[in-house]
C-alpha cells in the first residue's frame, strides 16, 4: 500500500509537466460544462437571480409537476417527436439512394460536380437557408408562381399548420441529403471492384449489381446510422424551426427546445424553462446510452460511438 | 469501372443522368432564384411567372446593401470571432488532448471519463447563461468564443491522431532535454497537420454561422455577428433595418423592394463562403473519415 502511493507520487512528478499541460483544459470543462451541471439546481429552487442559486428556496419537484399537468407541454413533446420522426423516416433514406446513383454515375468530372453542389447546403446557416426560403415560399414566390400554371390559388406556406411539418421535411432534407450521402460513399469507395467484374461475367444486369452486391455491403452502415439516429429524437432542429417559424403555424411547430428558449429568456420563467431542459438532457442521455449499447451490441464491438 | 455496355445499362445511365440533372437544379434553383432577383429590376420580384432568368439588369440593390455600415460591422464581428475562435480553440484542443495521449500518466482514465461524460449531458440553456452573466462576459466577445473552445469530440479526435505518431519521434526530443509543450508545438503539431486543418476548418464553419449564443449574450448593435443583421433582415423582415438601408442611400424609396434587398442581403453574406468553399471541401470529408475512427 505504502509503496503503491509511493509509486503514484513518483509518476505524478515524472509527468507533472504533461499535468500542467492539461490543466486548463480540465478547468475549461469544469467551468463550462461542470458549474452548468449544477446549475440545474434551479429547476429545484423558486429562482431569484438576486439572490443567487444557494439562496434561493427549495421548492422540490413543482416545476417538474407544472411541466408535467401543463397541456402546452404535452402539445411542445407531441410536435418535437412527430417533426423527428418524420424527419427520420422521409430524410434517412434520401442519403442512402443518393450514395447509390452517385457511386453509379460513370463520368467522372459530372459526379464530382453533382457532389460538390449537393455538399454545399450543409454549410450555410439556418438564417441564410430560412430567408431564401422565406423568399420562395410566399405570397409572390416561384413556388406560387409555378403552381398558378396549374390553376391553384397562392398561398403563404409557412403560414398554413397543415402543411408547415412537410416543408420543415423537404427543407431539412434538402440541406442535408448530399452531406449526408458522404459516409455512405466511403463505404462504397472500400468496395473490391473484383466482386462487380465476377458479376458482370456472370450475367448481372445494373440493378442486379446493385441490389445483390451494392446495397449488402453498406447494410451494416445503415443498420448503425439508424439506430444511432433515435437518440436525437427530442432534438427536431432548434435553428431549422426558430428561423421559420410564426405566430401562425405556433401549435404545430413549437418544440422543446423552442419553447424552453421562449420560457427561459423571453419570459424569464428561469426554473420552469430548466425544468423542460433537464427532461430533454435526461432523456437524451438514457437514448445515447440505449442506443448505443444495441449498436454494439449488433455489429460487435466498436460500431458504436464508443 | 466495368467497362461492357448493354441496353439496360444504357437505359439506366440516362435514367441516372436525368436524376441526378433534377438533383443540380433543385440544390442549385433556390439560390438561383436570389441572384436572379438581386440583379433584376426592383419590381421583378412581384411579376408573374417563374424568373428563370434575370429580368433587366442593375446592381443598384448591391450597391445599397455594401454601403449599409451595420452589413460591414457584423462582418467583422464574424471574422474576428472565428478568428479568435478558432486559434483559441484548437491550442486548447490541443493541449488536452496531448497528455491524453499517453497512457502512463497518473489520472488518464478519470481525467477521460470526465471529459466524456460531458458528450452525454449538459447543463442546458440557462444554467449557461447564468454563468455567463456571472462571470461578465455578457456583450462580450468571450462569450462567443470562450464558452465552445473545447469540445469533448474534438479533444477524442485529436487524441486519437496524437497515438498514430510513432513514440520513437518524441523519445530523441526528450533525450536532448526538451520539454512536453516543446514537442507538442515543434513536433507532434508539423505531424498533425491533416487532422488540424480539417478540425480547425469543422471550428470556423461553427462560429461563422452561429448566431444563438451572439443573440442571447449580445445586446449591443456594434458587436452583433453578421448571421444576426441578417436575421434581422430577412427573417424577421425588419421594415427599420430594411428603410435603415434605403434611407443611407437617400434615395426614393420607390426604386426598391425589399424583397430585393433581402435577396441581395442574402447573397452577400453567402459569397465568402460560396468562394472558399470548394477549395477546401476535401478537408471536411476528410474530416468524417476521421471522426470514423474513434476510441
Amino acid at each position: 500500500m505504502v509503496k503503491r502511493e509511493a509509486g503514484v507520487f513518483k509518476r505524478i512528478t515524472e509527468y507533472r509537466a504533461l499535468l500542467l499541460m492539461l490543466l486548463p483544459g480540465v478547468v475549461f470543462f469544469v467551468v463550462f460544462n461542470y458549474i452548468p451541471m449544477y446549475g440545474i439546481l434551479i429547476a429545484f429552487k423558486d429562482f431569484r437571480i438576486t439572490e443567487g442559486i444557494l439562496k434561493s428556496p427549495w421548492v422540490g419537484f413543482k416545476y417538474f409537476y407544472k411541466a408535467f399537468s401543463d397541456p402546452y407541454f404535452f402539445v411542445v413533446l407531441k410536435n418535437t417527436v412527430i417533426i423527428s420522426l418524420m424527419k427520420l423516416v422521409c430524410g434517412f433514406p434520401v442519403p442512402i439512394i443518393f450514395a447509390i446513383l452517385l457511386n453509379e454515375l460513370t463520368h467522372g468530372r459530372f459526379k464530382k460536380i453533382v457532389q460538390t453542389v449537393s455538399y454545399m447546403p450543409y454549410f450555410l446557416s439556418w438564417i441564410i437557408l430560412g430567408g431564401i426560403f422565406i423568399n420562395i415560399l410566399s405570397l409572390e414566390g416561384p413556388v406560387n408562381q409555378f403552381l398558378s400554371l396549374f390553376g391553384f390559388e397562392p398561398r403563404i406556406f409557412l403560414a398554413d399548420p397543415k402543411i408547415f411539418k412537410t416543408i420543415l421535411v423537404i427543407t431539412d432534407v434538402w440541406k442535408g441529403f448530399g452531406w449526408g450521402s458522404v459516409i455512405y460513399l466511403a463505404a462504397l469507395s472500400g468496395l473490391d471492384i473484383e466482386i462487380y467484374e465476377a458479376a458482370v461475367i456472370d450475367g448481372c444486369g445494373r440493378l442486379k449489381r446493385i441490389f445483390h452486391i451494392t446495397i449488402p455491403s453498406i447494410i451494416p452502415v445503415i443498420v448503425i446510422l439508424l439506430i444511432l439516429s433515435c437518440a436525437g429524437i427530442l432534438s427536431a432542429g432548434f435553428d431549422q424551426i426558430f428561423n421559420l417559424y410564426n405566430s401562425m403555424v405556433m401549435n404545430v411547430a413549437d418544440i422543446i427546445d423552442t419553447y424552453v428558449y421562449r420560457k427561459g429568456l423571453v419570459d424569464m420563467d428561469y426554473s420552469y424553462s430548466t425544468a423542460v431542459g433537464i427532461f430533454k438532457s435526461l432523456v437524451g442521455m438514457v437514448l445515447i446510452l440505449v442506443t448505443n449499447k444495441i449498436a454494439n451490441r449488433y455489429g460487435g464491438k466498436g460500431y458504436g460511438l464508443w | 469501372m466495368v467497362t461492357t455496355r448493354t441496353l439496360g445499362d444504357k437505359i439506366f445511365n440516362t435514367f441516372n443522368f436525368i436524376v441526378m440533372l433534377i438533383v443540380l437544379f433543385v440544390t442549385l434553383f433556390p439560390l438561383w432564384n436570389q441572384i436572379v432577383i438581386s440583379v433584376s429590376e426592383a419590381y421583378a420580384g412581384y411579376t408573374t411567372g417563374v424568373l428563370l432568368y434575370p429580368r433587366g439588369f442593375n446592381l443598384e440593390a448591391y450597391k445599397l446593401v455594401l454601403e449599409y455600415p451595420q452589413l460591414w460591422i457584423g462582418f467583422k464581428n464574424s471574422v474576428v470571432r472565428t478568428v479568435l475562435g478558432t486559434t483559441l480553440a484548437i491550442v486548447f484542443t490541443a493541449m488536452t488532448a496531448y497528455p491524453l495521449s499517453k497512457d502512463k500518466m497518473p489520472f488518464n482514465k478519470a481525467i477521460t471519463g470526465f471529459i466524456f461524460f460531458t458528450m452525454l449531458f449538459g447543463g442546458g440553456l440557462i444554467p449557461n447563461y447564468l454563468l455567463i452573466v456571472k462571470l461578465g462576459m455578457l456583450d462580450t466577445v468571450w462569450a462567443l468564443v470562450v464558452p465552445v473552445m473545447i469540445s469533448a469530440f474534438n479533444v477524442f479526435i485529436m487524441r486519437n491522431f496524437f497515438y498514430t505518431i510513432p513514440a520513437s519521434l518524441e523519445e530523441s526530443a526528450k533525450i536532448d532535454g526538451a520539454s512536453y509543450f516543446y514537442i507538442l508545438w515543434k513536433i507532434i503539431f508539423p505531424l498533425s497537420l491533416p487532422v488540424i486543418a480539417t478540425v480547425s476548418l469543422w471550428i470556423a464553419v461553427m462560429h461563422w454561422n452561429s448566431w444563438f449564443d451572439a443573440l442571447i449574450y449580445i445586446d449591443s448593435k456594434e458587436k452583433t455577428v453578421l448571421q444576426l443583421v441578417l436575421r434581422r433582415i430577412v427573417i424577421e423582415n425588419n421594415p427599420n433595418d430594411i428603410n435603415g438601408i434605403i434611407n443611407i442611400a437617400k434615395k426614393g424609396i420607390s426604386k426598391y423592394t425589399g424583397r430585393q434587398l433581402q435577396a441581395t442581403m442574402i447573397l452577400v453574406a453567402v459569397i465568402p463562403m460560396l468562394v472558399i468553399y470548394p477549395f477546401v471541401q476535401k478537408y471536411f470529408i476528410k474530416g468524417i473519415m476521421i471522426g470514423a475512427v474513434k476510441g
